[in-house]
């Protein structure tokens, strides 16, 4: 309001001055600043409320971002506790007590996630019978699921398979190789898209 | 009618004079030893005559892989057409086979040479030259010569199963013409032939699972044992009359022992029931009435029998608790009066037969690391895996003179199955 009476009254004045002669050039009159500031205000202030748009949008996908990552680092986390793997002694199938904490703590973890079902894969070093360690390895697989089954998991929740001696982890024909290939392994099957921590 | 009998705690038999193992006797309360005395062989001789020497080369070695006979050197062919059978008779032959051209087909005769006679004759005729066809056609004809003379026939008209790397293969019992059956993708265990010799069955191994399924070998029509769909199944043996067959199954509710009716596809039974043990590698009698197999029932694994509905289970190899090693891999005689298996023996496995009748056990090896015994059709051989050359190949030993031969193979085997006398209709399936 204040602008426009200002440009009423400087086009009056330059008028009067005039007396209907013809007109010279103008030099640059304050009146088209007048215009331009404001329009460049406007666009300012777009710009300003789109850079603000931007920035909590950018705001809110980093955090979305970190959040995803967070979980995503969660997840890994527990998809690692649940596949760490389990050992056994030669010829034996029952739960060593070096891996009970390993085995309650997929137990918790499989608790805090009642959707997740899991695979258990039971394995043998070469020593032994071809066809045993098929057996072998399934009571193996058998005997771990019957430790997370007793720690509250239900049994539905929990397939097991067995490889006797048919994957090595290690293909060398000694101590260190066979301790390595008497195994548990876990498989997530389903139900492990997100994974909460207990 | 083994001449082979147990040494008990000494050995004071005399021992055959061929390449063989020996093992000193066990004190370990069951009572075994290695001694074998070879019954009398009569020396045979393989006569040469004009042409024809690669069917006399292949009969020579058939005869002589019987373990039935002392061979004499025949010599090269001879021109002259007549055959001096008194200077073989003066070298200690008993008998002389001769093999000559007549007409399409060729004549094998038996001569006794002692009461210089004809015993007998065989015309042949042969499939085109070096073909496998070819081959077991002079194996059909070397098995029926050593009928002849022992009432039993040969063993060269066979073949057997083992698996090679994730394949199955096939084999002819000279070691020649190996052949895979089953597709490189897939992966094999446990293979076993049908008494016809028309189809073998085996595991399809898949991922820690796998179904029992039987391949016919002329149509390579696969079809899977019914219930075998579920969890890992293997180990599986026929019954004598092809209808039945047996297997393990690994699941949740542990190892056992199964029979399924494969000519009806139907009737799944179970035939053990290890609450806490496993059941595991059955095999039936000759009579198809009993099944010996593998059980955990006391601790480590052991030889048990019992009747072919899942009665009657009691232990079939004697051990001593605590002292024994574990027993595994059993396969009963096709006379049905041994069960062969293998027997951890200072922790290495080695080849034992016990005797269903007076269940007394016998070591056969003694060399390297010894396991899954299978037999030849005759009860006398049985072919193994042994690692005593360095890479797990197949062995056989003849049980009644001790020696032992290597069957070459390939690559490195395990599990093998012994044939049955294969018919032309099994044997000549490419």
């Amino acid at each position: 309001m204040h602008r426009t009476s200002f440009l009423t009254v400087a086009l009056v004045a330059a008028a009067a001055a005039c007396g209907g002669s013809q007109p010279e050039p103008e030099p640059p009159a304050p009146v088209v600043d007048s215009a331009a500031i404001r329009e460049q205000a406007r666009l300012d202030s777009i710009d300003a409320a789109r850079r603000a748009r931007e920035a909590a949008e950018r705001a809110r996908a980093e955090a979305e971002r970190r959040a995803r990552e967070e979980a995503e680092r969660v997840r890994a986390a527990l998809v690692a506790e649940l596949a760490a793997m389990v050992n056994f002694d030669f010829d034996r199938s029952d739960i060593r007590p070096v891996d009970t904490s390993n085995l309650d703590r997929k137990a918790a973890i499989l608790a805090a996630n009642t959707g997740v079902r899991i695979r258990i894969g039971g394995h043998c070093d070469e020593r032994g019978s071809d066809e045993y360690n098929l057996a072998l390895g399934n009571r193996r697989a058998a005997s771990t699921k019957r430790y997370l089954v007793n720690k509250g998991v239900a049994a539905s929740r929990i397939e097991i398979v067995s490889f006797g001696e048919e994957r090595p982890l290690d293909s060398g024909s000694n101590e260190g190789a066979w301790a390595r290939n008497r195994r548990a392994e876990f498989e997530l099957i389903g139900g492990g898209a997100t994974l909460v921590a207990p | 009618m083994r001449r082979c009998l147990l040494a008990v705690g000494t050995l004071m038999s005399p021992v055959a004079a061929v390449a063989q193992d020996s093992v000193p006797p066990l004190d370990q309360g069951v009572r075994v030893g290695i001694t074998y005395t070879p019954g009398i062989r009569p020396r045979l001789v393989v006569l040469p005559g004009a042409g024809l020497d690669s069917v006399r080369q292949v009969l020579e070695r058939d005869l002589d892989y019987s373990d039935r006979f002392e061979m004499l050197a025949g010599g090269r062919s001879s021109s002259s057409g007549s055959i001096n059978l008194g200077l073989y008779a003066a070298l200690g032959a008993q008998y002389g086979v001769e093999v000559s051209p007549a007409g399409p087909a060729i004549s094998i005769r038996l001569h006794d040479l002692t009461v210089g006679d004809v015993v007998n004759e065989q015309l042949v005729v042969l499939p085109a030259f070096d073909s496998p066809p070819f081959r077991m056609a002079v194996h059909r004809a070397a098995d029926e010569v050593v009928r002849w003379i022992t009432g039993t026939p040969g063993i060269a008209a066979t073949r057997l199963l083992f698996v090679g790397g994730n394949q199955l293969y096939r084999i002819d019992s000279d070691g020649l013409n190996p052949v895979a059956i089953t597709p490189g993708h897939e992966k094999a265990l446990s293979p076993v032939w049908s008494p016809d010799g028309r189809s073998v069955a085996y595991t399809r191994f898949e991922e820690g699972r796998g179904p029992v399924v039987i391949r016919e070998l002329s149509t390579r029509a696969v079809r899977t044992v019914p219930s075998t769909s579920a969890g890992l199944n293997y180990a599986a043996s026929f019954a004598p009359d092809g209808r039945t067959i047996a297997f393990t199954r690994s699941d949740e509710n542990g190892t056992d022992i199964f029979s399924a009716n494969i000519a009806d596809q139907c009737c799944v039974r179970r035939l053990t029931a290890g609450r806490f043990a496993d059941n595991l590698s059955p095999t039936f009698s000759s009579d198809g009435n009993r099944i010996a197999f593998i059980s955990t029932r006391a601790g480590p694994p052991q030889v048990y029998v019992m009747a072919a509905d899942g009665t009657g289970q009691e232990l079939l190899a004697p051990f001593d608790f605590g002292v024994t090693g574990s027993s595994n891999g059993p396969e009963w005689s096709p006379d049905g009066a041994t069960v062969a298996f293998h027997r951890d023996v200072e922790r290495q496995p080695q080849i034992f037969v016990v005797d269903v009748g007076n269940r007394r056990v016998r070591q056969l090896t003694s060399t390297g690391r010894n396991t899954d015994p299978t037999w030849a059709p005759d009860g006398r051989h049985i072919a193994f895996v042994s690692d005593r050359s360095g890479t797990r190949q197949l062995w056989i030993i003849d049980i009644e003179t001790g020696r032992v031969r290597q069957l070459r193979t390939p690559t490195s085997t395990r599990l093998p199955s012994w044939s049955r006398r294969l018919a032309a209709s099994a044997g000549d399936i490419p």
